[in-house]
């Protein structure tokens, strides 16, 4: 029974959030606590010589300060894997405070602990610190020469090899080719609430409360850090102030707060500054991509070459894999992607919203538009020609696609004009043009069983619950409506609980899954504690549903019927009264589909996106955004609008604001607060129009559910970039676009 | 300083009413409510707020100025409370998202934020609204454009923006409305 699934239900945490009661981490009020701050390297690489803690030991307040010299070294080593799977989930293989080792400007080289939030930042600045500098690497460019190419990325789960047929065959063959290099700057996620994590022991066991997006994976990965059992570690998290990828690994200042409090015998509360932020949690590494695309004159492709090169830590082979996307989507039998690596002095990178997808689509999707522009074809129709109904790595056939009618309802909707002769249109001093991009994600999935448990009381009402965390993407709204029309009950009768390792397991929320495997875990525990209340009704003597077939019984509002006789039932409540039966309850589970399934698991959308380019200045204004998707279902078409809308506006911060530097000179980061990393603001963002396309999907998960979460990014910022071309007829490659790219063209009249 | 009452200890000022740079009581007029705690003189608004007086509605994002989450009212005026003293509110009214609500129910800008999904994550919200709030009453919100330039200094990284708009513009309209019956 669906009455629920879908609906736009406002989010059941409105009005906390609106009102400023939901409590996030670092408002965990508890007696005794102290605050921690960190004290990070200046240097990007070398040696720390000598600390003089004297001074900030003696401060006012000062309970402890920590360094490599008196700390006590962590029994585990960290080794990276992503959350997604289940394990301790490091975001780099690297523990700081262990030894006098310099890897990165920000890696932390003392913990101040104190009573007061403002004694610990004084006394953090009277630390001294002497080092030994040495020479440092953190751009492609100070690092060119010694790239290598790994054998595999992203955590060891991505080759960075993908090869299919002959590229240079393809390329010889193809009537037109294009060759061209983009360049991507670094991003960082900067959600608005900072990372935090509190930490209180009791005897052996620590609770954790932390800033996560998996709060399994903060508890698996505190005990292995610190020797630890998972069962002596239990993690609180209910609210986040979003993540995007900052909190999907679980970063050292996690363990170290635990280790800290436990040295200090009290509990202690860490929280990153803002400019921390930009060195504690990875980033999306700044990236250079070649791509060479071979293309008959009726549009076929013959090749594409995407290549790309990205500095990483010294402890880590990570890269965003930039070619899942492009490897897959488009029919071409001569493929090639790589991916080289830079050792460098930096973090390792991390996800990033989008990670991988985001990047490889703006170079793919630009040269395309470049390819139409020399073809003279119509950008939609060179896409609609070319996407494959197949998975071109696997040539399985999707489970589901709808990408034509995105096509369809998305250039219906934003009114696309075919004729892309650039400078054509122009509203005073403003010219103005329309860019489109294929956008794409995969589903992604975990080899882990995914759980919640459903329990009924007599009274009919119910609680579902499993281990996840809400930042933002509504999961506590939609699983209630999920697990409503799982159980047959009025969506006022249940409650999602969350946030608590003691529940039932389900994955770290990355990768866009949560929604698909947390609502399959719940509508299983939903449907199995019916299934077993109709079976207990229809095997009672005192029931009037006795002796029926349990398939020929609804439930409506909590109320057993027979379907061809709806007055033939009973409430759960009544049966549950009769039998004496307080409360009953399930366990759901859901083995997410597997590696080895027979299809592909892509969502598909498609992006349009009308800019004005000032004639004069250079400025790129947005007008206009309209994203058309074909996530499976949606669960509930208020929060999966608002979190696909979200993603369109950071691809527009991906393609005109965002980016930070590594200043080369000294290693460090050059943009380290909301102030200099530009991320839009209200007066930025047009009004943003969303087609959904609900394709039904029998195959992904029990609900045909895809994930909004991170695709809204893909291809807006090449829709953009194109329309930049299409108003200017300037190509940028280079992101974020500024004002300097522009102004020596526009006035002159293009490149 | 002369509001200073000496019941929860700290050093007597001296004689010219200076204070040192220890924890002193400072009696701040909170959401109506005078309360009084020792608070050093280094201490932002916004600290005073959540780490002393529980009210934990107004957030901390950036600490520079940037984010917009601690946006609170002193004196009617939407200031940042992380750039903003604590000592210098003293003898002023200092609101924040906890006092705006009247008893059991929403304030008219929190409803909307609600009605029209105007957030995500939540963490930036409270910020948003007494921005949004304040907005009305300085009359910037005459259309979107002035909307959305006076509502820039306050950051959503979930980018409820357009969302946010329409709720700022549901607040407007239905007060507009409000003065239009009583006209």
């Amino acid at each position: 029974m669906t009455t629920n699934i879908g609906r736009p239900v406002p989010r059941v945490d409105g009005r906390q959030k609106v009102t400023g009661a939901a409590r996030y981490t670092a408002e965990t009020v508890l007696p005794g606590l102290l605050h921690a701050t960190i004290v990070g390297a200046t240097i990007a690489h070398g040696r720390v010589v000598a600390v003089d803690t004297s001074a900030a030991r003696t401060a006012d307040g000062v309970v402890a300060v920590y360094t490599h010299e008196n700390l006590p070294k962590i029994p585990g080593q960290p080794h990276l894997i992503p959350s997604l799977f289940g394990f301790p989930a490091p975001g780099q293989s690297h523990f700081p405070l262990q030894d006098d080792r310099i890897h990165f400007a920000g890696q932390p080289v003392a913990v101040v602990v104190a009573e007061e939030h403002e004694q610990a930042q004084y006394a953090a600045r009277l630390v001294r610190v002497e080092y030994a500098p040495e020479p440092s690497i953190t751009t492609v460019e100070q690092g060119r020469e010694q790239a290598y190419e790994p054998e595999r990325i992203f955590g060891g789960f991505v080759p960075a090899r993908t090869e299919r047929g002959d590229v240079a065959a393809g390329l010889a063959e193809a009537d037109v080719r294009v060759d061209a290099t983009y360049r991507l700057a670094a991003n960082h996620h900067h959600p608005i609430e900072p990372s935090a994590t509190v930490a209180v022991w009791d005897g052996d066991q620590v609770t954790v409360h932390d800033t996560t997006m998996g709060i399994k994976a903060t508890q698996l990965t505190v005990s292995a850090l610190l020797g630890l059992h998972p069962t002596q570690v239990r993690v609180l998290t209910r609210f986040v102030g979003g993540s995007f990828g900052a909190k999907a690994m679980v970063w050292p200042h996690v363990a170290l707060t635990a280790h800290v409090a436990r040295q200090v015998g009290r509990p202690v509360k860490l929280v990153l500054t803002r400019p921390q932020m930009s060195a504690a949690h990875g980033h999306r590494e700044a990236q250079e991509h070649r791509v060479a695309v071979g293309v008959r004159r009726d549009g076929t492709l013959t090749a594409i070459q995407h290549q790309k090169i990205s500095v990483t830590s010294p402890f880590d082979d990570w890269a965003e894999p930039v070619v899942g996307v492009s490897s897959s989507i488009y029919r071409c039998a001569n493929f090639s992607g790589v991916h080289r690596l830079v050792r460098g002095n930096t973090m390792t990178p991390t996800f990033t919203r989008g990670p991988g997808e985001a990047a490889g689509m703006f170079a793919l999707e630009s040269t395309l538009d470049e390819v139409a522009e020399r073809l003279g074809i119509d950008p939609v129709e060179l896409r609609l020609r070319n996407l494959s109904e197949t998975d071109q790595n696997t040539g399985k056939p999707w489970s589901s696609s709808g990408v034509a009618e995105c096509f369809a309802r998305g250039a219906a909707r934003f009114g696309w004009d075919p004729d892309r002769t650039p400078r054509r249109r122009r509203d005073g001093h403003w010219l103005i043009g329309t860019g489109v991009a294929t956008s794409a994600y995969p589903v992604v999935y975990s080899a882990q069983v995914q759980r919640a448990r459903a329990r009924l009381y007599s009274d009919g009402t119910a609680v579902v619950e499993t281990g996840t965390q809400e930042f933002g993407t509504g999961v506590s709204t939609v699983m209630g409506q999920v697990a409503a029309d799982a159980l047959g009950l009025a969506l006022d009768r249940v409650r999602f609980e969350f946030g608590d390792t003691n529940m039932p397991n389900s994955s770290a929320t990355v990768g866009s899954a949560g929604a698909g495997s947390i609502s399959a875990a719940v509508h299983r525990a939903g449907t199995a504690l019916r299934d077993q209340l109709v079976g207990r009704a229809v095997a009672d003597p005192g029931s009037p549903l006795h002796g029926a077939a349990p398939e020929s019984v609804v439930v409506t509002d909590g109320r057993m019927a027979l379907r061809d006789d709806p007055e033939v039932g009973e409430t759960y409540g009544e049966l549950m009264h009769r039998g004496l039966q307080g409360e009953v309850e399930a366990i759901g589970e859901w083995r997410p589909t597997g590696f080895d399934a027979p299809f592909g698991m892509m969502t598909f959308g498609a992006q349009f996106a009308e800019v004005a380019v000032d004639e004069d200045l250079g400025l790129v204004r947005v007008r206009r955004l309209v994203g058309a998707f074909a996530p499976g279902r949606v669960l509930n078409r208020s929060t999966a609008r608002s979190q696909l809308m979200g993603g369109m506006i950071w691809g527009m911060g991906q393609a005109l604001l965002e980016g930070n530097e590594f200043d080369p000179r000294s290693g460090r980061w050059a943009n380290n607060g909301l102030g200099e990393y530009l991320v839009a603001v209200n007066a930025d963002v047009p009004e943003v129009e969303i087609e959904l396309v609900e394709v039904e999907d029998r195959l992904v998960n029990p609900l045909g559910v895809k994930g909004v979460g991170e695709i809204g990014l893909v291809g807006t910022a090449a829709a953009i970039a194109n329309a930049v071309h299409h108003a200017t007829g300037q190509r940028v490659r280079d992101l974020p676009i500024t004002v300097e790219q522009l102004l020596p063209a526009v006035p002159f009249g293009g490149s | 300083m002369d509001q200073r009452d000496h019941t929860v200890g700290g050093p007597p000022p001296t004689p010219d009413g200076a204070r040192g740079p220890v924890a002193a009581p400072v009696r701040l007029r909170v959401n109506g409510v005078d309360r009084e705690v020792p608070l050093e003189p280094r201490v932002s608004l916004l600290d005073a707020l959540r780490e002393h007086l529980g009210l934990t509605g107004s957030k901390k994002g950036c600490d520079q100025g940037t984010c917009g989450a601690c946006t609170v009212w002193v004196d009617g005026r939407r200031v940042l409370g992380c750039l903003t003293l604590a000592v210098t509110c003293v003898g002023r009214e200092v609101t924040t998202i906890e006092g705006i609500a009247p008893a059991d129910g929403l304030h008219p800008m929190q409803q909307a934020f609600v009605d029209h999904d105007a957030f995500q994550c939540g963490y930036c919200t409270p910020g948003q609204i007494m921005s949004a709030i304040a907005l009305l009453d300085e009359g910037h919100a005459g259309d979107d454009a002035q909307i959305a330039e006076w509502m820039s200094g306050n950051i959503c990284r979930c980018a409820a923006y357009p969302n946010i708009r329409a709720a700022i513009r549901q607040c407007r309209d239905q007060r507009e409305g409000a003065r239009g019956a009583t006209a």
